[in-house]
């Protein structure tokens, strides 16, 4: 008998169908990934089987743990179960902690809410604990707080949470979606040796293919609240049945066509930019020390070119978008676009300035809600001295519009209207409409689903063919970065450690940096690829 | 959290400073010439030039803030120019009226919001919380002069439990000084409550959606248990926000109540003074409360970081 069973569950909330005749087990030392994009079902999954579902649902099929009825059982019951039998790590580490608890408690908490001892024996098993997550208490005291913790270490702590009590089974909802590439190698990696050291069944829910195949034993595929296909993960890559599968399983390493090559002409040239920030760290009258954000970097984009990014948080990539784009003044250096200086006299020089364009991460908040499309995707006019207007400004937000996708009629509608890569296009319209050379994309596509990614990637393809324009895509994930650009720049610690083309750098990496973070990439098994 | 308290404890003393030549700058600008106020339209020039020297109106503006501030700093606030006697201790009387019907109001107040709020966001969408939201609204709309001449008529002139104004003083004992703070406390603190009883339900519906609850819940805690031991200390930082512009407000604002129920406090004092050009007096006054105010803030700032650990900052 498998430890969790999940059998035709249905689920609705407010009437409204959520998950379709769902089913799947997982089995005591084994990992069950649950692939799926968002709107799939997965998380509803995982929080039916923790019977924490939003109010007004409803579930029908069977859910069972050990053979005990999670469906029918009591609230009493579900409490006394979850955290005791079943553990579970959510996707964002950095909200998923009380900030006002010390990580000590907060992990004793598990212990004390399910059994009777003193706090003393709770704090000693909670140190236990977080030594099984590889967060020793000789490093980081249990008397830590939240906030004095990276993401990494939090999502220990989340970890430890879940398996203080050793519970039989684990559900891990995106636990390394919000990390760093090498960060997210280490979580998996202690996920993995848990499994195998402690006999616990793990249900590893993730967007990222290449995440779950490195994990998984056993591989379900979701798609709007059904299982599309589901079997023992290997050989289950090589031998997808349902056209959905292949087509994620496609998307994932989609490699968009690209035409035009890049000109010999360097149209951005930054050159020993640095950019400093004061901070104040010790005592009142304290010593001024000076963090560099951006530390002496060089290099040059050429026309048509596009040119990655890569590096992760906290190396300096966003600041180096930000000065740029004159968003930020720099105490060295000089960034010239077409040999025009961004910056002079202290101000951002407006011709230079609609030359560029940025289009962010987040197809969320990058809009005023109470704008209709057109005001969004004309903001960018600002930027000219004589901005079309009337009949021109019409023609020009329907040719915008036209070439990410969308339609003329869109311009009238608001942005809540509008699914996540849809609004990622109404950036990239937005971005366009006033026919900059160079757009810079800031972790365009981080945000989106798989098969809407390949998409967009596609649609960023095709218009720098067709409109000549030059990308600096700056991300975190390298399989995209792969995918699009020619040149990579390699960030660490505000410093380009290593650079070349991206094919080169990423087969033989020479910087030992490079390595790691390309070792630490999860990559889909090479039968698939 | 040393540094914290310090660096507080300094901007404490900075407002203060800057509030002072406010005030006295702003007094100084009013018009109305005291002397001549006191000694009426008939009276001769040389007779009120000897009455400005006396009350010290003459000298240069610098002079004359220093010689008040200095005064204020050792407790010396000057003389009434109606009462002719000194200010502190007129107000000193005053406050002991003042301060506790704050203070009660205050605790009244919080009483009633923190329970009702807590109710109301557990219950959140049913037929109790739209109730709590009904009564609140009410409550924050009736005017509280109006609510203590209510209930005055009911609880004073029919049922006789309370008198309807003055106030006997502390000498009689503290069961009767409460007694006759209490109708004015409740009108003062049933607007304040209805208030913070919709700042703690919407500061606690926040922290309830909060992840970490989640995690809470995830962790085997009922739902009970995740609101006491995570939602309601972190739903506490605006909730004492509010708390500490209320006690400011109740220390000054309660001239209306204090009239209505014939109070010798703070605000009614400052009233009169005001009426009669008793300027020093209205400049000490307001001092005190913008002392009062600047206090209640700092004591609210080390409140937060007693909630919060990311304001208290290591070392």
């Amino acid at each position: 008998m498998s430890l969790l069973e999940i059998e035709g569950l249905s689920l609705e909330i407010h009437g409204e169908p959520i998950l379709k005749d769902v089913s799947m087990q997982v089995e005591p030392g084994r990992v069950l990934g649950v692939i799926g994009e968002s709107g799939s079902g997965k998380s509803m999954t995982a929080f039916g089987v923790l019977q924490l579902l939003p109010n007004g649902s409803q579930c029908r099929g069977c859910i069972s743990l050990a053979g005990q009825d999670i469906l029918t059982a009591s609230e009493k019951d579900l409490c006394a179960m979850r955290g005791r039998d079943i553990g579970m790590v959510f996707q964002e580490p950095m909200t998923a902690l009380n900030p006002l608890q010390t990580i000590g408690a907060q992990v004793a908490e598990t212990i004390l809410v399910h059994e009777n001892v003193p706090k003393s024996e709770a704090f000693e098993r909670a140190a236990d604990a977080l030594r099984r997550a590889e967060l020793p208490p000789e490093r980081f005291p249990l008397s830590r707080y939240p906030h004095e913790l990276s993401g990494g270490q939090r999502q220990r702590v989340v970890i430890a949470m879940a398996i203080a009590l050793r519970p039989k089974l684990l559900i891990a909802d995106e636990p390394t979606t919000a990390l760093d590439v090498t960060t997210q190698a280490q979580i998996l990696d202690l996920l993995k040796r848990l499994v195998a050291g402690e006999g616990m069944g793990l249900m590893l829910i993730s967007h990222d293919l290449a995440v779950v195949a490195d994990l998984a034993d056993d591989l379900v595929i979701m798609r709007s609240g059904e299982v599309v296909e589901s079997g023992p993960a290997h050989g289950l890559f090589r031998n997808l049945q349902h056209p959905y599968s292949r087509a994620l399983l496609e998307a994932s390493g989609h490699v968009p066509e690209r035409s035009g090559a890049a000109q010999d002409k360097a149209l951005l040239k930054v050159r020993n930019v640095i950019r400093e920030y004061q901070s104040h760290s010790h005592g009142w009258w304290g010593r001024t020390t000076h963090v560099r954000a951006v530390d002496n970097v060089s290099f040059e984009i050429r026309k048509g070119e596009s040119l990655g990014l890569v590096g992760e948080s906290g190396c300096g990539k966003s600041t180096l978008t930000r000065a740029i784009l004159g968003l930020e003044e720099i105490q060295g250096g000089e960034i010239l676009l077409g040999g025009t200086p961004v910056v002079s006299h202290h101000r951002v020089n407006r011709d230079v300035r609609r030359r560029m364009q940025v289009v962010f991460q987040d197809p969320y908040g990058s809009f005023n809600p109470r704008w209709r499309v057109d005001r969004l995707i004309t903001e960018p006019f600002h930027l000219m001295d004589s901005p079309p207007f009337g009949a021109e400004r019409e023609a020009a937000v329907a040719e915008a519009l036209e070439s990410v996708g969308l339609s003329a009629a869109d311009s009238r509608k608001f942005i809540h209207e509008f699914s996540g890569g849809q609004r990622q296009r109404i950036a990239i319209a937005r971005a366009l409409i006033i026919k900059p050379d160079l757009i810079i994309l800031d972790e365009a596509v981080s945000a989106l689903d798989v098969s809407v990614r390949a998409q967009v990637l596609d649609l960023l393809a095709g218009l720098a063919d067709r409109f000549g324009l030059t990308y600096l895509f700056i991300s975190h994930d390298l399989s995209v970065v792969r995918s699009i650009t020619e040149r990579v720049l390699v960030m660490k610690s505000g410093q380009i450690v290593e650079e070349g083309p991206t094919d080169r750098v990423f087969d033989k990496p020479q910087h030992a940096y490079t390595k790691q973070l390309v070792a630490a990439a999860p990559v889909l098994p090479a039968d698939v690829a | 959290m040393l540094q914290y308290f310090l660096k507080r404890l300094v901007s404490l003393c900075l407002s203060l400073v800057a509030a002072s030549v406010l005030i006295f700058l702003t007094l100084e600008v009013v018009p109305g010439d005291p002397a001549a106020y006191m000694l009426g339209i008939n009276a001769q020039e040389d007779t009120l030039n000897a009455l400005r020297e006396q009350l010290g109106l003459n000298g240069t503006i610098l002079e004359r803030y220093l010689s008040w501030a200095g005064g204020l700093l050792v407790g010396d606030f000057g003389t009434s120019y109606t009462y002719r006697t000194p200010v502190a201790e007129l107000i000193g009387e005053r406050l002991w009226v003042s301060l506790p019907l704050a203070l009660y109001a205050l605790i009244l107040s919080t009483l009633i919001a923190f329970p009702a709020g807590i109710w109301a966001a557990s219950k959140r969408g049913t037929l109790a919380d739209s109730g709590v939201m009904g009564v609140t609204q009410l409550g924050v709309a009736i005017p509280n002069f109006w609510f203590a001449m209510l209930m005055v008529l009911v609880f004073a002139i029919n049922l006789r439990w309370f008198s309807a104004g003055g106030f006997p003083g502390w000498e009689d004992g503290f069961l009767p000084g409460m007694k006759a703070l209490t109708l004015p406390a409740i009108a003062l603190a049933l607007p304040q409550a209805s208030i913070l009883t919709r700042v703690m339900r919407s500061s606690l519906l926040d922290t309830l959606g909060e992840d970490y609850i989640r995690s809470a819940r995830a962790k085997g805690l009922t739902k009970g248990q995740a609101m006491w031991r995570h939602a309601l200390r972190n739903a506490l930082i605006p909730v004492l926000t509010i708390m500490g512009l209320q006690f400011s407000f109740l220390l000054a604002g309660a001239i209306i109540i204090e009239n209505v129920f014939y109070l010798p406090g703070l605000g009614r004092l400052v009233f009169q003074a005001i009426s009669a050009r008793d300027l020093i007096v209205v400049e000490s006054v307001v001092m005190l409360l913008v002392f009062a105010v600047i206090l209640v803030n700092f004591t609210v700032d080390l409140a937060y970081a007693w909630v919060d650990p990311r304001l208290r900052r290591r070392r």
